[in-house]
């Protein structure tokens, strides 16, 4: 793939109580954005194990956006508040490791919010575009065991594309 | 094919793959059949058995494709890609079990509300559908059969907000023969309605129907009225919530009064009465706002107290034939266990200050519609004369005008519901005891619902001037000798495309109405979410609009959105209903998303302990590990992400499924090539 026509593949990771429910807003109401992104529901941003963002790169991903509710409005009182300290930490660790940090970034969206999400992931795919591919899961490359004690290379993974 | 790491071999699930159209709206995007087709062939080594795709999944014949599918064909796992999950997951899961399948076994991933409603490239949607059928494929794989917690349901109930819509609630529960507790802040029961005249469309007067609704409200054996008091925190979980309540010092000894009013005449000090009077008219500092009020106890307005503020006075506990008065009163603070909770909080009005340009608070003869309602009230400051502000005039010229600060760009966007048909009742009220001119200013006139446009008829043919366009000022500025000592309403009239300046004596601004000031808060302490105008949001808009997204948690009258009373009162019985329903399940089940500690595998770190917002997690000093007290937890998964030892586990969300499933939506690229 050349990188003039990258298309960067995104995960985003969505509270179950307010940016999940953005997102079936930004459906029902038929806001567009950019078909890059795929979402992943946690019960809220709190269970964001900073493991998952290393393991959404090592597996391909070229960025990660984590979504939750806004502060003080988390269904389960303030975890959200954990999620943006771990994300602090997540940023410096990217940073430590040779990752660009604005490959990672948090945005509040509560469940009304879905012209604002829509419009969050469209500008977050266009960051990521400009940032390039980050080509970290590489083929075959086993760096995401190490992380997460996981093994990344399903046997589906050699079934060529 | 790398057999290195033990990833290779085939998987002993068997799964089944969902694929639906919902008729145009995913098909019309998304290549359903190709998804189907491909999940089939090439997650064939994941496990996959059979993909279908099916015009609607959710229909009982879809849902029977699945139930033979687990039988003829011995599914163990099942993926449904469709609508959202908060839509239909119970759907495919009680299909599952209908065909003995564990429904959590299932796994619904949505292509509609995040593929084919917000993605226009039809390639590109088809591809996402693919990642994400195989990250639900990845995801299922890790899931295990669960068993929903069965809590007990407490036979009580609360009910905010003592409106039409929370007595209807009460009531209806209470005479189901169950505990209410219902609360209110101000100090009687009745809402907005205790302060209107008539109501439309049929004219009948407001107290006549309501009173009686208060009154067997006030008396009923299984309701604890509360008035004057406030929630000041909610614990727990549906069926075993923790409700504290501050019950306000009223400076009354409620077991000694009997409501004689002897105080409240006595009471030396007048205030203006801003909350029921609208500012209109004046109450005693020792006062019940309105002689209807129930309960009949009066309050003390402690900050305008002379005693208070002086030292001397008590005249009201001179004269209280039975000693009721009790100046040290305090606050009572405590709890109560419910089941299920009500919220009919209602609405506030909005600030017609804001509209500067017509003149509220600045010209006296600009009323506000709460305002016109005192005037119309023959219990009101006025005893029902329609007079201006000077307290005698009766005016000869009215102008009433719509959708003040609402369908308005500059303030609320949305239609206010009740405001068109609340000028038409004014219209004709003016018109009825004062035989004035009656002009209505409006953009749409809107009068939906029963006998609404027999009564705009009516009113109509009562000679009220009915002029379409939204007023650009009001205004005391004379420009010719007619005008003079008059207001001047300056309008386009869109139907006779003319500019018109019209004189009238009194103008009354239909405002519209708002969520409470406090509506953010109150959503926060019962755990819901407001809409960006700030009202409640109901679990579906359509197929739920009582539910909320918090479990035993329900929402009606105004607290929702602007409505009409018929309107709260049904919303109030539906909530009552559902209590209802949970109540005489006794138990009722919970989805089990629970953590729990692997006890060998805690280091004792602690670090958890501190982590969780409901306390769930103990210590135990003995063995030096910590354990999660299932039914206080509610399964956010912080303390899951936390675990340096990864000791807690996750039901449902465990980090394997997470894993698995971010492993599954990145199998193939944005903008790869689809093939088969
Ligand atoms: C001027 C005017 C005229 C109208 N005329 C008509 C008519 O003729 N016909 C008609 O059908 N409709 C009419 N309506 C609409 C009608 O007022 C509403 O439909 C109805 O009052 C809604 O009832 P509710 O119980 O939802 O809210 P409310 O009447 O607002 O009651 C809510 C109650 O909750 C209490 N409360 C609020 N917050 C808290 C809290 N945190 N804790 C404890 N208690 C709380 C409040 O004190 C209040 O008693 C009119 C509206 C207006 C503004
Ligand atoms: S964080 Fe993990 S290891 Fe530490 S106490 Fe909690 S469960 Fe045990
Ligand atoms: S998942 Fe952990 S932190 Fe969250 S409620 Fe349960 S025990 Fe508490
Ligand atoms: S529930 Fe949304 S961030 Fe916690």
């Amino acid at each position: 793939m050349s990188d003039e026509s990258f298309e960067p593949t995104v995960i985003g990771f969505t509270c179950n109580w307010c940016s999940y429910r953005a997102a079936d807003l930004a459906g029902t109401a038929r806001v567009k954005y950019p078909p890059n992104i795929r979402l992943i529901r946690l019960m809220c941003s709190g269970r964001l194990d900073p493991t998952f963002v290393l393991k959404a790169f090592s597996s391909g991903a070229d960025g990660v956006l984590i979504t939750g509710c806004h502060p003080g409005e988390c269904h389960y009182l303030e975890q959200n508040y954990k999620a943006l300290r771990r994300f602090h930490l997540l940023r410096r660790t990217l940073q430590g490791l040779g990752l660009e940090p604005e490959r990672v970034k948090l945005v509040w969206a509560s469940a009304a919010e879905g012209v604002k999400l829509a419009h969050e992931i469209a500008s977050f795919v266009e960051e990521i575009r400009a940032l390039g591919p980050l080509h970290w899961g590489g083929n075959g490359s086993n760096q995401s065991s190490v992380i997460s004690g996981q093994s990344t290379a399903h046997a589906f993974k050699e079934v060529p594309a | 094919m790398t057999q290195d790491n033990g990833n290779s071999q085939d998987v002993q699930e068997r799964i089944g793959v969902y694929v639906c159209h919902c008729g145009t709206n995913i098909a019309g995007t998304v290549d359903v059949q190709q998804v189907a087709e491909w999940a089939a062939t090439r997650l064939k080594r994941r496990g996959v058995v059979i993909g279908r795709d099916y015009k609607f999944m959710c229909s009982s014949l879809g849902q029977e494709l699945i139930e033979n599918d687990i039988k003829e064909l011995g599914l163990t796992r099942v993926v449904v890609a469709a609508c959202s999950p908060h839509l239909h997951e119970a759907t495919f899961r009680n299909a599952c079990q209908r065909a003995g399948l564990n429904p959590y076994l299932c796994e619904l991933v949505s292509i509609r509300e995040q593929v084919s409603w917000v993605h226009t490239d039809k390639v590109a949607a088809t591809v996402k559908s693919q990642a994400v059928v195989s990250g639900g494929v990845e995801r299922v794989l890790r899931h295990e059969p669960l068993e929903p917690l069965r809590v007990p349901i407490h036979p009580a109930t609360l009910v905010v907000g003592g409106g039409i819509a929370g007595i209807q609630s009460a009531l209806e529960i209470a005479d189901a023969g169950y505990r209410v507790y219902l609360v209110e802040r101000e100090p009687s029961i009745g809402g907005h309605m205790a302060q209107f005249d008539k109501t439309f469309p049929t004219l009948d007067c407001s107290a006549c129907i309501l009173t009686p609704r208060m009154v067997q409200a006030g008396a009923h054996p299984n309701i604890t009225l509360l008035t004057y008091s406030e929630v000041e925190k909610v614990d727990g979980y549906v069926g075993n919530f923790v409700v504290t309540i501050r019950k306000k010092a009223r400076k009354i000894n409620e077991e000694l009064c009997t409501g004689c009013g002897i105080c409240q005449e006595k009471c030396p000090v007048k205030v203006i009465d801003d909350v029921y009077e609208a500012g209109l008219g004046y109450r005693k500092v020792v006062y019940t706002p309105f002689p209807q009020a129930v309960p009949k106890f009066p309050v003390m307005d402690v900050e305008n107290c002379t005693y208070f503020k002086k030292g001397t006075c008590k005249a009201c506990e001179k004269f209280c034939p039975t000693n009721a008065i009790d100046f040290n009163q305090q606050d009572e603070v405590f709890s109560v266990e419910v089941g299920n909770i009500v919220l009919a909080t209602g609405y506030d009005l909005f600030d017609a200050r804001r509209v500067t340009n017509y003149g509220y608070g600045r010209l006296p003869n600009v009323f506000t519609s709460l305002e016109f309602e005192r005037l119309s009230n023959a219990a009101g400051p006025t005893n029902g004369s329609i007079v201006l502000r000077d307290g005698k005039t009766v005016p000869k010229a009215v102008g009433i005008i719509h959708c003040v600060g609402s369908r308005d760009r500059n303030f609320n966007n949305y239609c206010s519901t009740i405001c068109c048909m609340q000028g038409l009742k004014f219209a004709h009220l003016v018109h009825e005891r004062t035989g004035a001119t009656v002009y209505n200013f409006y953009i749409d006139m809107r009068t939906a619902y029963k006998a609404y446009d027999e009564f705009y008829q009516r009113v109509l043919e009562e000679g009220t001037l009915f002029v379409r366009g939204k007023v650009a000022e009001v205004t005391d500025v004379p420009r010719i000798k007619d005008e003079e000592g008059h207001l001047i309403i300056q309008c386009e009239d869109t139907l006779a495309g003319k500019q018109r300046r019209i004189p009238v004596d009194m103008v009354i601004l239909s405002i519209g109405l708002q969520p409470r000031a406090d509506a953010k808060e109150t959503a926060k302490k019962f755990g819901l979410s407001c809409s960006a105008d700030g009202w409640f949001i109901e679990k579906h808009p359509k197929l739920d609009p009582v539910a909320t997204m918090t479990e035993g948690v329900y929402i009606a009258g105004c607290a929702q959105g602007p409505k009409d009373i018929p309107s709260s009162v049904a919303q109030g019985a539906a909530a009552a209903a559902r209590v209802l329903g949970k109540i005489q399940q006794r138990e009722m089940a919970l989805e089990p998303v629970r953590a729990s500690i692997n006890q060998d595998q805690c280091s004792g770190c602690r670090i958890c302990n501190n982590l969780c917002p409901f306390n769930a997690i103990l210590f135990h000093d003995d063995r030096m590990v910590s354990e999660i007290n299932p039914a206080l937890c509610q399964g956010c998964g912080t303390c899951v992400a936390a675990c340096p030892a990864g000791a807690i586990s996750g039901t449902a969300f465990s980090n394997e499924q997470i894993m698995a499933q971010i492993e599954g939506l990145m199998l193939l690229n944005v903008g790869e090539e689809i093939t088969l």
